[in-house]
Parts: structure tokens; sequence; C-alpha cells
């Protein structure tokens, strides 16, 4: 529903600029957006950690809670196969409904501006769907834990949501100010910590997954961006100002996909460990 | 017969400093009914989930059927059912389901499948709620459908937490009379978790009883009376009329008594050896009206609270002492008030 309400921000946002859209009109539903509905690109990063909470919150302690966790380990499964179930069915739940936004965008977008895609588009957007199916998973994994951690379903919610929270909203102040504390930007010497200051706080933000989800949505979504995090002037001299290959954006977001895949298996892998480990009670 | 299905060796659970389960040796026969009784917090179903190797012992070993109960899970779980004490079903599907999605659990499909869920509802007589939301069930309901769910993997063992909680008189007394015959007509052995003693006497063919971890006393019922009685402890509940002096004198001429004490209308003859023929014939023969007369200790009851007062005693005196630490420690406070006031 609300990526519809973003969707058609977009297409009256296309409208308005078809003239300065450049090349890539079709790859731009997704990052357009008009007045105070934010692009889908925007509303997938805010949103889509709320997708997985929801998704991996209760997954276990609801089960321990109705009694139903300690009749299903004692079915001849292994263990794991409870979790890793839990896990396995919120992932699939993400893609399919990742896909068919993707999908539903596509097509109202196609009917609505009337250009089809290039091929390229065509596989931005898959990776785009990709990338953003990743980082709910991520998400997903998160909650799963906390849903092992906690008894209560309520405690396991409100920490996947306040742990949300901070790093969407909080992270980029909290890496500001340490920036600044390390490498203060006053004086004569703030020149020369200019370029410090500014990767440390990068560095930092980037440990959100939030912020690299950002980015590389916005790399792959937009061949512009040729390269993220800092560049002088004399490497971009000579440079000849052109559009991206989907392959060398890929390479681009490479490591962001990486890290998130990292991070959701770090937390799939703690709680594993912590749910093998839990005695079993009603 | 002799078969032993379940064998516990030295089974220790230990959660910091308590030891719930302490050295558990215990050999369960096919076939039979077992009856783990204790009190609340005793252990026992921390006994239970390391059979089904849900919780590792700290020492010892358990196996079922000849498999290791921490080692093979799976096998273990394959020839046992377990009835958690609190058991659950999925609140937004039906009976029918619920049992549908435990079979598949454990390799059953198609006809078989739905052929083995409807006899199992017919077998404990939840047909008529079977497509029913589980959210709507009672709690005898629930423990119905719960035993066809155990009983819906066709086990060898079946393993029951505190079956009998929260069940009216009436559907108590259909679970038992199941209990019983999934023993006898279909020799499967039965461990019976409770603390619910009448119940259990009913249908065990032999009982633990467990108290701190620890089994205290083993065997069937006639034989935890008998031994003890051997420990020269026994007691007479007895009526009669009139009652006046000359029956106490006989009473205490009887045999060796320790004490005759009064329980409402009745008298309770204590007495070192069993004397009750020469309490009749005397009391017949003095022309007194016997109204009643009962050993006790052959009902469970009475077993149960004997061996806990005989386990009991250790902790009654830690209890002891910590009240005379805390009264000494308040007379410290009392003397140091004292001081106080006079300065």
């Amino acid at each position: 529903m609300a990526s519809l309400a973003s969707l058609y921000g977009a297409v009256s946002g296309i409208q308005e600029s078809t003239g300065n859209a450049g090349d890539f009109i079709f790859l731009s539903l997704f990052t357009t957006s008009s007045g105070s509905i934010p692009s889908i690109a925007s509303f997938l990063a805010f949103l889509g950690p709320l997708v997985g909470i929801v998704l991996g919150f209760d997954a276990l302690n609801r089960e321990r809670s109705l009694g139903t966790l300690n009749r299903l380990v004692s079915q001849p499964i292994y263990r794991d196969a409870v979790i890793n179930g839990k896990f396995l069915a919120g992932t699939t739940a993400i893609l399919v409904m990742v896909l068919g936004l993707g999908i539903v965008v596509s097509a109202v977008g196609l009917v609505t501006i009337g250009i089809p895609p290039a091929a390229e588009e065509i596989g931005r957007v898959f990776a785009f769907l990709l990338l953003t199916s990743v980082y709910m998973s991520f998400w997903l994994a998160l909650s799963i834990l906390f849903s092992v951690i906690w008894r209560h379903a309520a405690t396991a919610a409100l920490a996947g949501i306040s742990i949300w929270i901070f790093l969407s909203f909080f992270m980029s102040m909290v890496a500001g100010t340490l920036a600044d504390l390390i490498y203060p930007l006053e004086g004569i010497e703030g020149l020369f910590n200019q370029v410090k200051n500014y990767s440390l706080e990068l560095s930092l933000e980037r440990i959100s997954p939030y912020y690299l989800y950002g980015e590389a949505a916005s790399t792959i979504l937009n061949p512009n961006v040729r390269s993220i995090g800092v560049i002088t002037m004399s490497q971009v001299s000579g440079a000849i100002s052109g559009y991206l290959p989907l392959g060398q954006s890929l390479l681009l977001v490479w490591p962001h996909l990486v890290g998130m895949v990292a991070l959701a298996a770090v937390c799939f892998a703690v709680s594993y460990v912590c749910f093998m480990r839990q005695e079993i009670r009603a | 017969m002799a078969e032993t299905m379940i064998r516990m060796e030295g089974l220790t659970r230990r959660y910091g400093e308590i030891t719930a389960v302490d050295g558990l040796h215990l050999n369960i026969r096919r076939g039979e009914v077992f009856g783990l009784l204790g009190p609340n917090g005793a252990g026992k179903t921390t006994t239970v989930l390391m059979l089904l190797g849900m919780t590792q012992p700290d020492e010892g070993q358990a196996f079922i059927g000849g498999f290791d109960c921490t080692r093979q899970p799976i096998s273990v779980k394959q020839i046992t059912g377990y009835l958690p004490d609190q058991v659950g079903f999925y609140p937004d599907m039906t009976g029918r389901q619920n049992l549908r999605f435990v079979g598949r659990l454990n390799g059953l499909e198609g006809e078989r499948l739905e052929r083995s869920i409807d006899a199992l509802l017919e077998r404990v007589g939840m047909t008529q709620a079977a497509d029913r939301k589980t959210s709507n069930y009672s709690r005898g309901m629930k423990q119905r459908l719960g035993i066809a769910d155990v009983l819906m993997k066709d086990p060898q063992i079946i393993i029951m937490d505190e079956p009998t909680l929260g069940i009216d008189p009436e559907g108590m007394r259909e679970l038992l009379a199941l209990i019983r015959q999934l023993a006898q007509e279909d020799g499967r052995t039965v461990l019976i978790s409770s603390h619910q003693l009448h119940q259990v006497q009913q249908i065990c063919d032999r009982v633990g009883i467990f108290v701190k971890g620890k089994l205290i006393a083993c065997g069937s019922i006639g034989e935890l009376a008998q031994q003890l009685m051997s420990e020269g402890n026994y007691i007479l509940e007895l009526e009669a009329f009139p009652e006046d002096e000359g029956l106490y004198r006989i009473l205490r001429e009887a045999g060796p008594v320790d004490i005759i004490e009064q329980e409402k209308e009745m008298l309770l003859v204590h007495s070192k050896k069993d004397c009750h023929k020469e309490i009749i014939a005397q009391l017949l023969m003095n022309g007194y009206d016997l109204r009643r007369l009962r050993q006790r200790g052959g009902d469970l009851d009475e077993i149960y609270r004997k061996y806990f007062e005989k386990a009991g005693d250790s902790y009654e005196g830690s209890t002891a002492r910590g009240k005379t630490a805390g009264a000494a420690l308040y007379s410290v406070f009392q003397a140091a008030g004292r001081r106080f006031a006079k300065k």
C-alpha cells in the first residue's frame, strides 16, 4: 500500500521532469521522490527493517509461550531444524514479498510512463531487489536472535525496534560527533584533518546496515554514481563523464552486500548456538 | 516382560549450586506403568527432559530402548512420545490440523495419516471437536488432544509430565483408564511424573519417590508399605463405643503400644508391632462396640508422607539452624540498641 503511494509520487515526479531525467527513466521509478512522499528505495530502507522484525520477533518465544516448542522438539527431528526452518521461512517470505513489490512497481510504472526498460535496467532492478532482500533478512536474523534470547515477545520486539531506530536515525549523529571529537575540524589543523574526519565518519556510519543499504541501493539504481567514499580532484581530472556499466556498479557495492550477508550470518549463527544450548521447558 | 526399556545410570544434572537430579539409577521394564512421584521442584521434569535429550546430563547416562538419550536423541524420539505438563497447540489451527502436522513430522503421509488421525480422535473421544480451532479448547480437551498427539507416532514408550493436572474427576477417570489400556493392551511402557498420589496409585505398577533429586524409594505400592512397616511403625485407626478408661486400658495392654492419640472421633494407636488381632479379641470380649478399625500405611498418601518426613529431616534441621542464627543476630541488635539508649 505504502509503496503504491510512493510509486504514485514517483510517477507524478517523473512526469514533471521527463526532460532532465536522462537515459535511465525506468530506474528513476525507484529513486524519484515527490514532495512529502519518499522514493521507493528510501521507503524500503526505512520500512524494510520493520518487515524483518515483524516476521522474526516472536519466532521462537511465541512457540515457547504457547507450549508448542517442547512438543515440537520431542518429535524425531533435529533441534536445529526448528530454527533453520524459522529463518528459511522468513527469508522466503521476504524474497517473495520484495520480488512481488518489484514486479508490481515495474508493471504499474510501465503502464503509466510507457517506456519499456532496457536489459541493463532490468538487471539493476533485480540486483536492487536482491540487495533489499538481504537487508531485510539481516533484520529478520537479528529479531530471531532476540526471540531466542528473551522469553517475552514484547521485549524482543522492543529491542529490535530500538536498534532499528538507533541505527537508522541516530547513527549518523553519533558518527559525526565521534569523528569531530577525534579529528577536530577547527583551526589550521582542521584543514589537514578533513579527509581523516570524513573517512572515520563514513566507516562509523557503515556499521549501520541502514547506511550500507542506502549507499548500495543508490549506487545500483543510479548509474551516475561512480564512486563511494572520498575522491581527490586529481583522481577525477581526466575522467570521462558517463554512466557506469552494471558490472562496475555491482563491483562498487560488492563489499556492502558481503557485509550485510555477513551481519545476517553472524546474527543467525549466534541465535543458532543460543537455541541449541537452551533448555526447553514449558 | 523383563526387557528393560528405560535405563538411567547415575543421571545427574546441576543448575549452578543446586543439584536438580542427583545420581539417579532406575530401570523401567516393557509394559510397565511407572509413577515418578515427588513434590514440586523435586527434579521430575528435569529427569524427563534428560530422557528426551532436551537437556544434557552433567554426569551419567540414560538409555531408552537401547539408544543413548544424549547421543541418539532422534532414535529415542522416534519410539518415545512425550506429553508435557503444559501441552500447547497452534491456536489458529484445528485439532485435526495440529495432529496432521505432528504426523507429517513423524513421516506419516496421505491415506495412512488420515486414517490414524481419525482412529486416534475416536480413541480419545475428540471426534466432535476435531475441526474446531484449538484456541477454543478447554484444558481437558487440550489434554485429550495431547494424548492423541503423543500416540500419533505409535510410541513404545510414553512419558507424561503431570498428566492429571487441571482435569475434572470424570476426565481424570477416563484418562487413567486410557493410560492403563495403553500399557496393558498395547504393551507400551508408560512413565508418569506426578505429585497427585491417588490417581497414580490406581494405575501404577511401580512408583519411585523422588525428593530433592534423589530417588529415596522405589517399588510397588505394597513393597513400599512393607518396607515402612518393617521399620516398626504401625498405626491403627480405631473407633469404638463406649469410649472410656477401660478402652484405653485394653489398647495399652494389647501389645507394645507407644502412644494413643485422639483424632476427631478416631483413636490412633501407634505401636511397634501389628497387634490388631489382640485388640479386636479384647474389645469383643469386654463388650465394646467396634465401629471402625483400619491399619494405616497401606495407601500411597501415607507412604509418601512417611518418606517425605524421612527425607525432610535434613531440610528441617537446616531451617532450624537458620532460625537460631537469626535469633542470635536479633539479640545482638537488641544489645546494641540498649547500649545506645544508655548513652
